[in-house]
């Protein structure tokens, strides 16, 4: 089991999620978050007085897959966050433990 | 007849005629009447009194709460809150008295403490044609509203309790003895100086005690390094327009009375509004690059507080010309002087109310109207009147100033005027109130 996690742009989350359903990942976390990489921050001005905003606002999109899915999502997530403009975000994958489905007690797979 | 001689004179020269002979019938008249209560005045002043009250609550509550952080969004509108309960019970105890009744040039008389005496019918001699008791909620709703203004000098780090002893101390020493001297009778009104609904009273009074309110406590921490950007600028684009409505009230009810005068004060006061909005969106379009909703909104109070002495003695088209002043000068004093004296007003009363209402009150000396307000500027030849304005503005500074070093000298003797340093981090909805926004 892999743990996809993915920052991305927060428009593009409706096309993110499409594509995941089209390679049959249907569940999925979301969560607002603040970063930064390469995208510089911008500044804001009030009466004068000048802030530096380092930290953007970016969606936290993580999924759980089996491992042979994984690499589908993450080119379907890829894809569809791709601007081509600096600060689309990135993609971390790691290996999963463990998953337990809270109602039914079903484990690993087939808690996904 | 009128018709006809309007129309061989040309517009402009017409207009002038007529509007003096409105002016100077409706001060024959009002000279003539023995004091009466008239409905239609009362009706009037009853509703400005509800459109002033409301800048208070919710308007200055939400403009103020919009401008700081979402920690001590609470804390600020309780300031207000605070300021229009306290200090209403205060101006009916003895603050009204102080101010509107008697004849001395320095402080008024205690015949109405408690409003002992006020009958249902009772008349004052300042407002001839309505109730004394409508009078004076009328001029309750301005001092509460002053006291108020000063808080948003040091939103974000002034101690409740201190608050509540600056409110009560600040609305009596303070701004009765200024508004007995400027309306009530007092040395300023007999020298003539001109300040129809509180340039000096109001605005340049808060603005000056703001600056030394803040000088006192000093900065917010972080002032200059971290982020102090508002939480939430749509609370005070609201608050903004509930103060621009409730102006209306303010303005348009100095006039005291239901007439043309109420309604030339009106137009002045949105135009200066308007013109106000736009100069200072313009100037910081072409300074910073973006013509911010922060900027719009401050330009629409800088028209708005400078307008407010000039109003009720200038033509509605001087709004324009005021209102053009004060977004250029105003915005001038908010984003250039204030960073070069590296004072932390942190709504900029003083910046926006003080240097407007300053600046409103010379002005009001330029253009004022004879056939409007009985009182000729510079315009009309009386090049004296911006002397008298300018006497009038130095009392108000002296007096504001070293009144209010003394008083907040004195309350920090007895309670710390500023909260402790991780209160003021954790923000002042929890730390002073125990509540907060999720």
């Amino acid at each position: 089991m892999k743990l996809v996690m993915a920052i991305i742009k927060p428009f593009k989350l409706d096309e993110v999620r499409d594509a995941l359903n089209a390679v049959g990942v249907h569940g999925m976390t979301v969560s607002e978050v603040k970063g930064y990489g390469r995208q510089k921050g911008h500044t804001e001005i009030y009466r004068g007085a000048e802030y530096v905003v380092n930290f953007l606002p970016k969606l936290k999109v993580e999924v759980a897959v089996e491992d042979q899915v994984a690499d589908k999502a993450i080119s379907a997530i890829g894809n569809a966050a791709k601007t081509g403009q600096i600060g689309d975000g990135k993609i971390f994958v790691t290996d999963l433990g463990r998953a337990v489905r809270i109602r039914t007690g079903e484990t690993d797979n087939d808690a996904l | 007849m009128l018709k006809h001689a309007v129309a061989r004179c040309g517009a402009r020269s017409g207009v002038a005629l007529w509007m003096a002979l409105l002016a100077t019938e409706a001060f024959a008249q009002a000279a003539a009447q023995p004091a009466k209560i008239d409905t239609g005045d009362t009706a009037w002043m009853i509703a400005a009194t509800g459109l002033v009250l409301m800048m208070s609550i919710p308007g200055l509550a939400l403009f103020y709460a919009g401008m700081v952080r979402k920690k001590n969004v609470l804390a600020t509108m309780a300031q207000t809150l605070a300021a229009v309960g306290l200090g209403s019970i205060l101006w009916v105890v003895i603050g009204y008295s102080l101010a509107f009744v008697g004849e001395s040039p320095a402080i008024g008389s205690l015949e109405r403490f408690l409003l002992r005496g006020m009958e249902m019918n009772t008349i004052s001699p300042l407002a001839k044609t309505i109730p004394e008791s409508v009078f004076m909620i009328y001029q309750m709703t301005f001092a509460v509203i002053t006291v108020a203004l000063v808080a948003g000098s040091v939103a974000d780090r002034m101690r409740f309790s201190a608050f509540l002893w600056f409110v009560a101390l600040w609305l009596l020493v303070v701004y009765v003895p200024l508004a007995h001297w400027v309306w009530g009778g007092g040395f300023l009104q007999s020298a003539g100086v001109i300040d129809f609904a509180g340039g000096l009273v109001v605005h340049l009074n808060a603005g000056i005690a703001g600056l030394v309110a803040c000088y006192l406590l000093g900065a917010r921490r972080g002032y200059g390094t971290d982020n102090l950007a508002p939480y939430d600028l749509s609370l005070a684009v609201i608050g903004t327009g509930l103060l621009w409505v409730g102006w209306f009230g303010f303005n348009g009810g100095s006039a005291l009375g239901a007439g043309g005068r109420a309604g030339f004060a009106i137009v002045a006061t949105h135009l200066a509004a308007c013109a106000g909005v736009l100069t200072w969106m313009l100037l910081e379009w072409w300074d910073r690059g973006k013509p911010s909703v922060l900027g719009m909104i401050s330009g629409a109070i800088a028209g708005l507080g400078t307008i407010t002495p000039a109003s009720g003695f200038v033509l509605p088209w001087h709004g324009i010309v005021i209102g053009i002043a004060a977004g250029a000068i105003c915005y001038w004093g908010c984003t250039k002087l204030k960073t070069k004296l590296g004072y932390d007003d942190s709504l900029d009363v003083f910046g926006v109310h003080g240097i407007g209402g300053a600046t409103g009150t010379i002005l009001a000396g330029v253009f004022a109207v004879a056939a409007v307000g009985e009182t000729a500027g510079l315009l009309e030849g009386n090049g004296g009147q911006v002397l008298t304005q300018l006497y009038g503005i130095g009392v108000t500074l002296v007096w504001s100033g070293v009144a209010t070093f003394v008083l907040l000298k004195v309350i920090g003797f007895f309670v710390p005027l500023r909260v402790r340093e991780e209160d003021e981090r954790v923000g002042l909805d929890v730390a002073l109130h125990g509540e907060s926004l999720q």
